[in-house]
């Protein structure tokens, strides 16, 4: 199944009673499919064809205020445009899910992959969880209702997929019955403020200084307590819906898949659909003796220190590649975070930071070697760009 | 207070913190008396917003909930949907709201994207021509003439430059089963046209002219009678638009006008005009294209339009 037919399917089998979605490429294939399940019956959704990103955000917003489970779908321009929304959205509470199809941002303009829109919403509130293979596109995306949708959690989600070298590819995957899934996933029952006549409550009021640190404070203590409730929808998920079809999906889902990391020397960090070109790098390297592992990051916010920290354990130098920049900072975002999370460590690892495949530039095995030599024989800077 | 022949529910609750006089907290009372028990409302940032929802206290005895400036019809788009999911469309009304800055200027892209989508809600502006709540800043809807912050009187300035924006046709050319202009000064009326709007089918729109004492610098008592006012002298005409065919309330004749100036000369954002000398010019211009104005629709009106 292509890859973003997968998430249309999941969709199709979670039933959100509002999706409200604007087209943007790469997203097209999963927002024109989820129209084909409404237009043929096979899904009954309130589906809004809305006049751009940001009312699509703010549908969901009105949508999910109202009790409903929710969805939408973006990429690159389209995150961007509603930016303003995803911080409202989380500062409210509302458990909305989306899809993000991750493309470059503007300009020079560019339809192709990389991580600089979900990247630059990081700090939005949003619960981002990042898939390699079609199969996780579509479990995460299972996932993701659960999670956002626990009372302990209330927090909307992301689930990332790379545009074109994920999104429009066809993999091998396995689709759990709707039963299964029902019992899983549960109808939604909204439980917290929502618009109601018969209880009249107001949503989205003004905080003022007396009162706003406190409502920000709650909001960051959900997204901590969030990794707790990720973890046991991980578990849970795992015993429910064992693997069906090798290597489309980590044995078992957590916060990260280490990848031939236990006696790794040198381990290489990344996110999205270039871990499977990784894996096969490691492979080949494996063979001729290197000591080197991938770890593959799927929860991106909460960010999981300890589930990092225990992966990297051990390694004498970690490479992060990264499809997103900050310019003027230290490094890459990610890198910056790995680094000072591992700074509390008693042996630190050498930490290089290696930015690849911008704009949808090719992120080939020879370049992947390049960055293992790099690495291995500490050439070159702390921060590198592999064109 | 009871108003005369209004439903004596309150549902906009007195203690919140609009200005004395604003012609806003008027505008409240009666969107919500028109809308009712079983409804729930959307508005945009702004003073109402502000003055109404301080945590954690609320003005609100109906569901509210505001998101941003800008979205309040796409907000209540969403809402509508969700309703219709939970088989509840024909008996909660979704009224979205907001002040002229976000309807003229901001969110206008959203309003059009609601109204062609043809959702089942009702939007009302409360038009006071320029945002207050930032500090009296022009918008689109700022009269033509009127000194604001960003459009100030000055030596080689006559305050705003441009007309305002003929938001009323622009919504009606939509397709819109019902569109109105009202007054916080004619209660029954804009009550009227309010409940109308709720109860027709589709999207409606009111433009619900209100104005406000601390931006047109005025005494604040005085906020219902310039309101009647700028009808009287034809810069506010009331009217519907039923379904494509105008229907005008008042006034209706254009030789009965009183004079623009008797409306200009109570504010202070018009005073320019009127010291340190006279622009007979200036004023002359306004009150003739007035007049045009309302021959227009009065002749729309008369012809079937």
């Amino acid at each position: 199944m292509e890859a973003s037919h997968a998430v249309s399917e999941a969709v199709k089998m979670i039933k959100p009673a509002v999706v409200a979605a604007y087209p943007i490429t790469p997203q097209t294939h999963i927002v024109e499919k989820i129209s084909d399940f409404v237009a043929d019956g096979d899904l009954k959704t309130e589906y809004i064809r809305v006049e751009s990103e940001f009312a699509a955000i703010s549908a969901c917003l009105g949508a999910s205020a109202t009790g409903v489970r929710t969805y939408t779908a973006t990429s690159s321009q389209g995150l961007a445009l509603m930016n303003e929304i995803l911080f409202v959205v989380s500062g409210m509470r509302l458990p909305i899910c989306m899809t993000v199809v991750n493309r470059a941002l503007s300009a020079p303009i560019n339809i192709w992959n990389d991580h600089q829109d979900s990247i630059s919403a990081r700090d939005s509130g949003w619960i981002q969880l990042h898939a390699e293979t079609a199969q996780e596109c579509y479990d995460l995306t299972l996932m993701q209702f659960k999670i956002s949708e626990d009372k302990r959690v209330l927090l909307p989600s992301m689930v990332c997929m790379d545009g074109f070298t994920l999104s429009h590819v066809y993999e091998p995957m396995d689709v759990p019955e709707q039963v299964k899934l029902d019992e899983f996933l549960p109808d939604y029952k909204p439980f917290h403020a929502i618009l109601d006549p018969e209880q009249p409550l107001t949503l989205g009021p003004i905080g003022f200084p007396s009162h706003f640190m406190e409502f920000r404070y709650s909001q960051a203590e959900a997204m901590e307590n969030s990794l707790k409730i990720i973890e046991e929808v991980f578990d849970e998920f795992n015993s429910k819906f064992p693997v069906e079809i090798e290597k489309t999906r980590p044995k078992k889902y957590w916060h990260t898949e280490n990848y031939k990391t236990e006696d790794a020397e040198i381990i290489l960090v990344a996110m999205g659909s270039v871990c499977g070109t990784i894996k096969d790098v490691i492979d080949e390297l494996r063979e001729k003796g290197e000591k080197v592992g991938l770890m593959k990051l799927i929860t991106y916010r909460p960010f999981p220190r300890e589930a990092i920290k225990e992966a990297l354990k051990g390694a004498k130098k970690v490479a992060v590649l990264e499809k997103a920049i900050s310019p003027g900072a230290n490094t890459a975002p990610l890198t910056d975070e790995v680094s000072s999370l591992l700074y509390d460590l008693d042996e630190r690892p050498e930490i290089r930071n290696f930015i690849i495949g911008l704009g949808g530039r090719d992120v080939s095995m020879d370049r992947l070697h390049k960055i293992y030599d790099m690495t291995k024989n500490s050439q070159g800077k702390k921060q590198e760009w592999i064109f | 207070m009871a108003i005369l022949g209004l439903p004596e529910e309150e549902y906009f609750a007195p203690g919140h913190r609009a200005c004395a006089g604003c012609g806003a907290g008027i505008a409240m009372r009666l969107i919500t008396k028109a809308a009712g028990k079983n409804s729930i409302l959307t508005e945009s940032t702004g003073c109402i917003e502000v003055v109404s929802t301080p945590y954690p206290e609320t003005a609100w005895r109906l569901p509210w909930v505001h998101g941003a400036f800008e979205n309040p019809a796409s907000i209540a788009s969403g809402i509508c949907a969700a309703l219709k999911a939970l088989g509840k469309e024909d008996e909660i009304n979704v009224i979205a709201f907001g002040g002229d800055g976000s309807t003229y200027d901001i969110g206008f892209g959203y309003l059009s994207g609601a109204f062609e989508r043809g959702h089942n809600f009702t939007y009302v502006c409360y038009d006071n021509e320029a945002y207050m709540n930032t500090g009296i800043q022009r918008s689109g809807s700022t009269p033509y003439g009127a000194s604001t912050t960003t459009s100030p009187a000055g030596k080689e300035s006559i305050g705003k430059e441009e007309w305002k924006k003929d938001i009323m046709h622009i919504i009606a050319a939509h397709g819109s089963p019902y569109v109105a202009s009202a007054s916080i000064a004619y209660v029954q009326d804009a009550f009227r046209k309010l409940k109308t709007a709720i109860e027709t089918k589709g999207p409606t729109f009111v433009n619900l002219f209100a104005p406000c004492p601390t931006g047109w610098r005025f005494q604040g008592e005085k906020t219902v009678e310039i309101a009647k006012l700028a009808v009287e002298t034809g810069v506010t005409p009331l009217y519907e638009i039923i379904n494509g065919k105008h229907k005008i309330n008042r006034p209706n004749d254009v030789s009965k006008l009183n004079p623009v100036e008797e409306y200009l000369q109570t504010q202070g954002r018009y005073r320019h005009l009127f010291k340190p000398e006279r622009k007979d010019k200036e004023i002359e211009f306004i009150q003739n294209r007035i007049k045009e104005n309302l021959s227009l629709l009065l002749e729309m009106a008369e012809k079937g339009f």
